[in-house]
């Protein structure tokens, strides 16, 4: 057990004390809230804000589509659908940020997209209608192909866990379809999707790869501004914003993954 | 066959309609999977206020013919009828059954309180009249004081109950249970059989009640209805189906019976050395045929000269079994205890019938089918 | 985690005894459900075909496999692959190493830390790459900087969620503590245990969770990037200004890889569990 618990104690917890100490020094090292000041003005609230409302369209859409996609695979019968979908979903909720940006690059790219072209050709180029795969609906867009995978992975034991024999309760005391729905089915699957948007929530929070080399860095993200502060595109004299933008995201994180922990604890208490 | 296997409740007259419980008919109901036929051409009359148990091994159909008298599965070809009416087109919403599950029926979003309510909230009453409602039959099952309980804090007997509860609430006018005791342990089985059994006598509903375990369908019901592959063997009350079985089957499924080769002319047999009458109410076999006996029809005594001996003997507190080898045949017999003391394995004994006839079924190698 | 969803889709229908599996949905249902998995299938196969499309075509748009057979030949590519492949063995060893015995320590000896377990697998989602990466670059001595395997030590972190879970899972599966008690009694020491009992039923668990890790750093881009090691993810973004059909190839090509992977491990873990449940005489 012990070597288990001093790895990921060294592992997790060194990177983040040198974090936290470093979001209160100056480049020189001084004590100062300085960078804290910094966070919460100007273009890195910006980002903040960028980053939790991209959060929140890739995590709410995503996953109430994800619920209604993951309904419809699991009452198919077919066999061969469900077999495709659950390797599909593990393989695209997995899906490496910059490969994800090649093909839709590939695909919806403004001159020599696949699909751009395909779509011209009978008159309906999604460019000519205002849509930007470069900005920040554009990044939302390409998000939910790994998002809405990840959805239907984590809702689906849910859906499982809804017992045949609640609805047939249901019905044999009257409720119709929707009655059932309303009063059974969704409050039982509550916790569970609650407890999958905001897995959704912070997965699209985190993300870097995808956006950075998609976006080039024009789009104001958190994540992205801590990626220029490593790789030297930083403002003299901010050094160490950096690390304060970094803690900011572990509190956004940390309220997130336990609100998610307590749904989950919810969510089994119902659907043993 | 028909009259056979539809003997009405004994006493009660077909037009005798109870204000509690509703009368309801199965007639004719086939259904398949793909080629497994798993009603086949059930009919049946149940009474008002009538307990009747669904008994046989797994895969005989009696759940399928419970599910489609709910309405949950429609019959290929069948109808049935409640007070008369045809509701073989009516959807499970709108039969008025109430259906206690085998297990984990609860909603488990909610309170056990909204739990029995259900099916009164979906009747649209005010919310007062259905909390009143729903006390009242929570302690009518003894959980009055679980109120605000959630199904997940409860033992699977005090789910049950709820479950019951809930299913009396709509107040319908046919009970279904479906196993409802098969997940719960001995003891709590046992005292739940009681309580299930004098409600229903106090309420007068019309109750089927699906089960595998034949001790519950003896003990509790008006009549056992004895099923195998989908149809039905023979209806009739617990002792007439314990002490005169008409078929093989029902005579191995209900209680023990030992088969025994003889000759049969119709109308008797020798078995033992013994000329004994054959059973009536059955069909009517002729030449080689099985004579099924259960081990208090049988008596020993023991004489050196007998044609059997003593291979097994098993203490059971006032009685003791033994098996006795007659020929290739083990027969088993029941005998009081303080004579079997004295018996001793490998013992020579003299068999007999003490039964007043014995019932003799077509030499066919029927077994029961072993439960899963 | 591939096969515990795998598990789900399958067996979610609760059939109890005399219960039918969910049996013909109404036509209306059948015709919704129909449109919702086209138009999720239309998205999601658009990009992969505009990949394909891409990544077979040549500079003059004709088809051609010229793009995935001068992958090993282009400038960088080689270093890059085996850069990352040594990265991924170490990883996953690593991994292995660490995560088997716990697992299974947790699950024989102290059932009582299995949610702190989950709580623990569950920090690496708090902490995603790019702020690990901040976080180490400050903190790692200058001798492992130096070394691009401090990537591999922190890959471990970031993939031990889905190994503990693909582990649980698996572990949860067998009978641990029975086999292991049936194994001791009969003279097996630990060692031994471990080696002839325990892993050969967990095969699946353990391929699945070597995929899951071989997938991660095969795919990590935020840390390797920022940490100035090409990677094979870093080798495709730089390559991208060069030649977007080159760098197509490698990135379907690891699409397809992963694919393939996962799919015989779904296809191994359902033969494991049917040969087990037919031993057990189950349904």
């Amino acid at each position: 057990m012990a070597p288990f618990f001093i790895y990921t104690g060294v592992g997790l917890g060194v990177p983040i004390v040198y974090i936290l100490r470093n979001a209160f020094l100056t480049f020189q090292g001084k004590f100062t809230f300085s960078n804290l000041d910094l966070l919460v003005h100007g273009i890195y609230l910006k980002g903040f804000e960028n980053s939790l409302l991209l959060s929140a369209i890739t995590s709410i859409i995503p996953g109430i589509l994800g619920v209604f996609l993951a309904y419809a695979i699991v009452t198919s019968n077919s066999a061969v659908l469900k077999r495709m979908v659950a390797t599909a979903s593990a393989v695209l909720a997995n899906f490496g940020g910059i490969n994800l940006t090649f093909i839709f690059i590939a695909a919806l790219g403004e001159g020599t997209g696949v699909i751009t072209v395909l779509l011209n050709h009978i008159g309906l180029n999604p460019w000519n209608h205002g849509f930007d795969l470069y900005n920040f609906y554009g990044v939302a867009f390409v998000y939910f192909y790994f998002q809405l995978p990840l959805m239907v992975l984590v809702i689906t034991p849910a859906l499982g866990g809804l017992r045949q024999s609640w609805r047939e309760a249901a019905q044999n005391m009257g409720a119709s379809n929707w009655r059932y729905w309303r009063h059974v089915g969704i409050p039982v699957l509550m916790p569970s999707i609650l407890g999958g948007v905001l897995l959704l929530f912070g997965s699209s929070f985190a993300a870097y790869a995808t956006a950075q080399t998609l976006t080039l860095g024009t789009v104001t993200l958190s994540p992205i501004q801590i990626g220029d502060t490593v790789s030297g595109n930083a403002i003299a004299g901010e050094a160490n914003i950096g690390f304060a933008i970094a803690l900011g995201m572990l509190i956004v994180l940390s309220i997130t993954m336990i609100f998610y922990g307590l749904a989950r604890r919810r969510a089994s208490k119902w659907l043993r | 066959m028909t009259d056979v296997q539809d003997s009405p409740k004994p006493g009660v007259s077909p037009t005798n309609t109870s204000a509690g419980g509703a009368s309801v008919r199965l007639e004719g109901l086939v259904r398949s999977y793909g080629k497994v036929r798993a009603l086949d051409g059930l009919t049946l009359s149940i009474e008002p206020g009538e307990f009747i148990a669904f008994l046989g091994p797994s895969g005989c159909g009696k759940t399928t013919a419970l599910r489609v008298l709910a309405g949950f599965e429609r019959p290929d070809s069948g109808r049935v009828l409640v007070d008369g009416k045809d509701v073989s087109n009516v959807n499970a919403q709108k039969r008025d059954m109430g259906m206690v599950f085998q297990s984990y029926s609860l909603f488990p979003n909610m309170s056990v309180l909204d739990n029995v309510a259900f099916g009164l909230r979906m009747r649209r009453q005010s919310g007062d009249q259905r909390r009143t409602k729903a006390g009242e039959l929570l302690e009518l099952v003894g959980l009055g004081d679980q109120a605000i309980k959630y199904p997940h804090q409860l033992s699977g007997g005090q789910q049950q109950r709820v479950a019951l509860a809930r299913a009396l609430a709509i107040e319908p006018r046919v009970l279904l249970l479906d196993e409802p005791l098969s997940a719960l342990d001995a003891k709590v089985r046992a005292e739940l059989r009681d309580q299930i059994r004098q409600l229903q006598q106090r309420l007068d509903i019309t109750t089927v009640f699906v089960t595998h375990d034949q001790e519950e369908a003896l003990s509790m019901a008006d009549r056992v209805c004895v099923m195998s592959s989908g149809h039905i063997e023979q209806v009739a009350s617990p002792d007439t189906l314990y002490a005169r079985p008409t078929t093989a089957f029902v005579a191995q499924f209900v209680g023990i019976s030992s088969r025994v080769p003889v000759q049969s002319d119709g109308k008797e047999v020798v078995i033992f050395g013994q000329r004994c009458p054959v059973r009536s109410g059955g069909t009517v076999v002729s030449g080689p045929a099985d004579a099924l006996l259960r081990p208090e029809d049988v008596a020993v005594e023991v004489d050196p000269q007998g044609d059997g001996f003593i291979t097994h003997k098993s203490f059971f507190g006032a009685t003791t079994r033994l098996v006795v080898q007659v020929g290739e045949i083990p027969v088993r017999v029941d005998v009081r205890s303080d004579a079997g003391a004295d018996m001793a394995l490998g013992l020579h004994v003299r068999p007999s019938i003490i039964a007043r006839d014995v019932l003799v079924a077509s030499r066919t190698a029927i077994d029961i089918p072993s439960e899963d | 985690m591939v096969t515990v969803a795998e598990s789900y889709f399958f067996e979610n229908e609760e059939v109890g005894p005399g219960e039918t599996p969910v049996k013909r949905r109404r036509k209306k249902y059948r015709i919704w459900r129909l449109v919702v998995l086209v138009i999720a299938g239309l998205y999601f196969l658009a990009p992969l075909y505009a990949g394909f499309r891409f990544a077979l075509q040549n500079d003059s748009g004709k088809f051609s496999f010229w793009a995935f057979s001068s992958l090993p030949s282009e400038q960088g590519f080689s270093a890059a692959f085996f850069l990352s492949m040594r990265l991924a063995i170490f990883t996953a060893l690593v991994e292995l190493i660490l995560m088997v015995p716990t697992a299974i320590f947790v699950h024989l000896r102290l059932p009582k830390l299995r949610p702190v377990m989950d709580f623990v697998t569950i920090l690496p989602i708090v902490v995603p790459p790019i702020v690990l990466i901040v976080g180490v670059l400050g903190s790692a001595p200058l001798f492992l900087k130096e070394s691009p395997y401090l990537l591999s030590i922190f890959y471990v972190v970031l993939a031990m969620p889905f190994v503990y879970r693909s582990l649980d899972a698996g572990l949860s599966a067998i009978d641990l503590r029975t086999l292991v008690e049936a194994s001791r009694s009969l003279g097996g020491s630990w060692i031994r245990t471990l080696w002839s009992v325990i892993m050969p039923n967990l095969r699946a668990a353990l391929l699945s969770a070597t995929a899951l890790t071989l997938a991660l750093v095969f795919g990590e881009y935020t840390m390797a990037n920022l940490d100035g090691w090409t990677t094979m993810p870093v080798w495709i973004a730089q390559f991208q200004q060069s030649d977007a059909h080159v760098t197509l190839a490698a990135s379907m090509a690891l699409l397809v890889g992963t694919w393939l992977l996962l799919s015989l491990i779904v296809a191994a873990d359902r033969s494991q569990s049917r040969r087990r449940s037919r031993k057990a005489g189950t349904r």
